[in-house]
């Protein structure tokens, strides 16, 4: 019954998301645009002036910029290895027939609902810290020198504390789209003689390709702007050590007062997301075709 | 009672038309079986009598009143859909309810609807359950007490058979043509399998592409049909199309002639041909037959018939029962005269 | 498969999945044990895992120090508001695209979801500043708005995927058995769509509480939700890792629990339907 009625109602009920959405996403973006050709610091106030380029020739010579940008991809890369090996690991472990499988499926996907700010506390304190951590009695126990881990290894930490949150949810998407695999499927691949392991490759693996694909491209839009973890722990350094992009942005923005700089930068984390998020959406669009 | 006419209807999604320009006129208390292939247009047809679709051109009346432009409710018909749709949150007896509900009866009156229905439907044991508990011949019968409760003038049924299973099929085929002869009431099918409506119909609508290309009795479009499609349609197995050199020597196109209506015989016919496969029914048996020079021929001997995989056999076509066709499909001769 | 597994075989994955599992989990249960310890027995050397004093004034001593339940008070005011706000602005506009989509419908909702993509970063300045000169820097408000408008995009397409597995037909059915559209939405449609408005709010109130970025960014000590509140342990004065972790066990436990109740929704939530 698409009536014309029905339409213009139906114009009427979307327009307060569509137009909350589109405010919300253009205003502060192109105020942030503006703000970026500016030479505009909290702690001046009224000397704002066209700069042009400034800003952005200023944040991308920084040599923390090169540091942070670095960073960011180890990261994001070293999580994206470590969360989706480990996640496939875990998704096809428990997908095997064994006593108490639900509950270890809980322990498995809890630190998913952690709150960033409780699991990073929690792993620097009471698991990393060098001399009361659970870490530096483990290696006391094997006859080991403890590590600080904080200061020695600081972006390995953080790799280590954001693989720990985000394993979970990779472990559960695969799982979820292991458990829709065609039984039928696998059987005739076993009639027609394949093995365990061909079975995975020819068979496992193609049905969680798109999986996979989904839980690469959310996590990097997640992992691109880890944030209260590196606050928390490191707060960044030593040094640049453990900046990234978003961390660099926000010491710019809210320690310096430097509105015009952290726009620049706020700009490049823009366009870097935008790369990521057009196969994202190109990809879940090709799902809602069918 | 309800009389049904349609008049220059058509419907076009975008620029497809579905429905071309389509008079159709159905009598009281008659059971119509619209028939065809999948994308016929015959459950478009459906849903503009039942007025989920807004027809695109012509008028819609029931009883002499014209319903085009009135909302589904308003029209007093009930349809079956395919998937029955049964409302999954409530019990059989609310399904059964809801469109007394809705019209606003006391409740007394609802509940003794529903009882009466349930008993006619077998339904009786299961009225606190909910359509997940049901089996699928029972979410039917749920699906057609919710549509009888309302005294409708008319039901409209889409496709309601082809999820279930064979046997079921056939029990729920006789169900339903035994509730038409109690109710009496102007019913409405939708079908693309030719033997229920063959066995269902008074009248049959057999559509193709958006049009109609024969309205009659089941066994009028069996004797006499109107032209290549509804012969090849109506009929189990097919009829064998005959055409080229064949076909000239009666001054046709094509000829057809139904598998019932060949006799074999060890030798002597008019065609001779080596059987390829062999369907043994019991009751029948049908032979697939290659004839050189005509094609594969299908045939049915009645009882069991010993013929085996590679053997010769003669053919010979019951005079009196041949249908000619000439070159748009038009039939120009049915075996009981020139049409 | 329906095929027996051996028996070993099983208990080999069995012991293999549970050792996983609990060291999974391990850093979790590490912060509920310690919560129960004094500040002494907590960093004690050796560890004890489960032979110590248990005492509850962790608990107690979290919430008179920094009056732990307004934070609380907080973050459940930030998550089911903004919730709420969400559900009102998103489920007319999931309905609509649902029930009467348009060739314009899906570049809408992709066009939703590309915003949810632009990291925080990128409008951090903005909509500090704006906060700033309205005076709602470290409100409530703020954040409900925030958090609202962060989390729309999810909510309009979690609504929407869960609309349209509603049947036409269903509806169809309603209107011939002569429900109007008042009649079609009480009796059939809401009761339909209850479910899936439910894990819609539960994904949405999961997020909303786990959010830190904006929480950090935008309050002080009055508006700070648990997140916030949390962090402010980071800093380097004594070591009250009892209290942390008495603070951080009642910050994550209610969504642990939600959570658990809901991992089939958040897959299809956090997937945008593309896995189900």
């Amino acid at each position: 019954m698409a009536t014309l009625h029905t339409q213009s109602t139906a114009r009427l009920m979307m327009s307060p998301s569509v137009i909350l959405l589109l405010a919300w996403m253009l205003i502060p973006l192109s105020m942030t645009l503006y703000f970026s050709f500016l030479r505009y610091n909290l702690l001046m106030p009224g000397m704002e002036e066209w700069t042009g380029f400034f800003n952005y020739q200023y944040f991308v010579t920084d040599p923390a910029f090169t540091a942070a940008l670095v960073n960011t991809l180890v990261l994001v890369a070293s999580v994206l290895v470590i969360s989706v090996g480990g996640g496939l690991l875990m998704a096809l472990l428990l997908d095997q027939p064994f006593f108490g499988r639900g509950i270890v499926r809980l322990l498995v996907i809890a630190p998913f609902f952690v709150m960033p700010t409780v699991s990073a506390l929690v792993w620097k304190n009471m698991l990393m810290h060098p001399v009361y951590g659970l870490f530096a009695w483990v290696a006391r126990g094997v006859g080991l020198e403890p590590v600080d881990w904080l200061s020695s290894a600081p972006l390995l930490s953080i790799i280590l504390i954001v693989s720990w949150q985000w394993l979970p949810f990779a472990a559960l998407i695969l799982l979820t789209a292991l458990q829709s695999l065609d039984e039928e499927q696998m059987e005739a691949a076993e009639m027609d003689g394949a093995s365990a392991l061909r079975r995975f490759v020819h068979i496992t693996l193609p049905h969680l390709s798109r999986a996979i694909t989904v839980v690469i491209l959310i996590e990097t839009i997640f992992l691109l702007s880890v944030f209260a973890e590196i606050l928390v722990t490191t707060s960044g350094g030593p040094g640049y050590d453990s900046t990234n992009l978003s961390y660099l942005i926000y010491t710019q923005a809210l320690l310096q007062f430097d509105v015009g700089g952290a726009s620049a930068g706020g700009i490049i984390a823009v366009i870097l997301a935008n790369i990521v998020a057009i196969f994202l959406i190109r990809l879940i669009g090709k799902n809602l075709e069918t | 009672m309800c009389h049904l006419r349609l008049s220059n209807v058509s419907k076009r999604f975008g620029t497809q038309e579905v429905i071309r320009d389509l008079d159709l006129s159905i009598e009281d208390g008659a059971f119509v079986v619209f028939v065809g292939p999948s994308g016929c247009g015959k459950s478009t047809l459906l849903r503009l009598i039942a007025g989920l679709e807004d027809a695109s051109a012509g008028t819609i009346e029931i009883d002499d009143e014209d319903v085009t432009q009135l909302p589904p409710a308003r029209r007093g018909l009930s349809m079956v859909f395919q998937s029955y749709a049964l409302y999954p949150h409530m019990t059989v007896r609310a399904n059964i309810a809801f469109p007394l509900r809705m019209a606003g009866l006391d409740k007394a009156a609802v509940d003794r609807k529903v009882t009466e229905a349930a008993r006619v439907l077998n339904l009786t044991d299961y009225l606190s359950r909910k359509p997940r508990q049901l089996s699928g011949g029972q979410r039917q019968r749920v699906a057609i007490g919710r549509a009888i409760v309302r005294e409708p003038k008319a039901f409209l049924f889409d496709e309601p058979l082809s999820n279930l299973d064979a046997a079921l099929r056939v029990n729920m085929r006789l169900e339903i043509s035994e509730l038409h002869h109690q109710l009496g009431t102007t019913m409405i099918y939708v079908t693309h399998d030719q033997i229920e409506a063959m066995t269902m119909a008074d009248t049959i609508v057999v559509l193709n592409k958006g049009v109609v290309e024969q309205v009659g009795s089941p066994m009028e479009l069996y004797r006499r049909p109107a032209n290549l499609f509804v012969a090849g349609f109506i009929g189990s197995p097919r009829m064998n199309f005959i055409n080229g050199r064949e076909a000239a020597k009666l001054g046709a196109e094509v000829i057809g002639v139904r598998p019932e209506h060949i006799t074999l015989s060890p030798d002597g016919g008019t065609w001779r041909g080596e059987v390829g496969v062999a369907e043994h029914l019991g009751s029948d048996t049908f032979l697939h037959i290659k004839v050189d020079g005509v094609g594969q021929i299908t045939a049915r001997a009645p009882g069991e018939v010993d013929l085996r995989h590679g053997e010769t056999i003669s053919l010979t076509p019951e005079p009196g029962k041949m249908h000619l066709f000439g070159k748009t499909g038009e039939v120009i001769r049915t075996p009981e005269g020139v049409s | 498969m329906a095929r027996t597994v051996s028996t070993q075989r099983k208990a080999a994955v069995t012991v293999l999945a549970w050792v996983i599992g609990l060291l999974i989990f391990f850093p979790i249960l590490w912060t509920v044990l310690t919560s129960f310890k004094t500040e002494g027995e907590a960093i004690a050397n050796p560890p004890s895992f489960l032979f110590f004093d248990w005492t509850m004034e962790n608990y107690t001593e979290v919430q008179e120090r920094s009056n732990y339940l307004r934070h609380v008070v907080n973050s459940v005011a930030i998550s089911f508001g903004s919730t709420l706000i969400g559900l009102i602005i998103a489920v007319p506009a999931a309905w609509a695209m649902a029930f009467s989509p348009t060739k314009r419908t899906k570049g809408i909702l992709m066009w939703m979801l590309s915003t949810k993509m632009l990291p925080a970063v990128g409008v951090l300045m903005p909509i500090y500043l704006i906060f700033r000169d309205l005076g709602l820097l470290d409100t409530l408000i703020a954040l409900i708005i925030v958090m609202t408008m962060v989390n729309l995009p999810i909510m309009v397409w979690m609504l929407y995927t869960y609309f349209k597995e509603i049947p036409a037909d269903i509806l169809e059915a309603a209107r011939m058995d002569g429900a109007g559209l008042r009649q079609e939405i009480v009796y059939v449609l809401a009761p339909m769509a209850v479910p899936g408005i439910a894990s819609t709010c539960l994904l949405n109130i999961i997020l909303a509480w786990n959010e830190a970025f904006w929480s950090l960014n935008l309050t002080a000590a009055s508006a700070a939700p648990l997140t916030a509140f949390i962090a402010s342990y980071s800093s380097p004065e004594g070591l009250f890792w009892a209290k942390l972790s008495a603070a951080s066990t009642m910050a994550i436990a209610p969504i642990l629990v939600l959570g658990w109740f809901s991992q089939r929704q958040l897959v299809r939530g956090l997937t945008f339907g593309a896995v189900k």
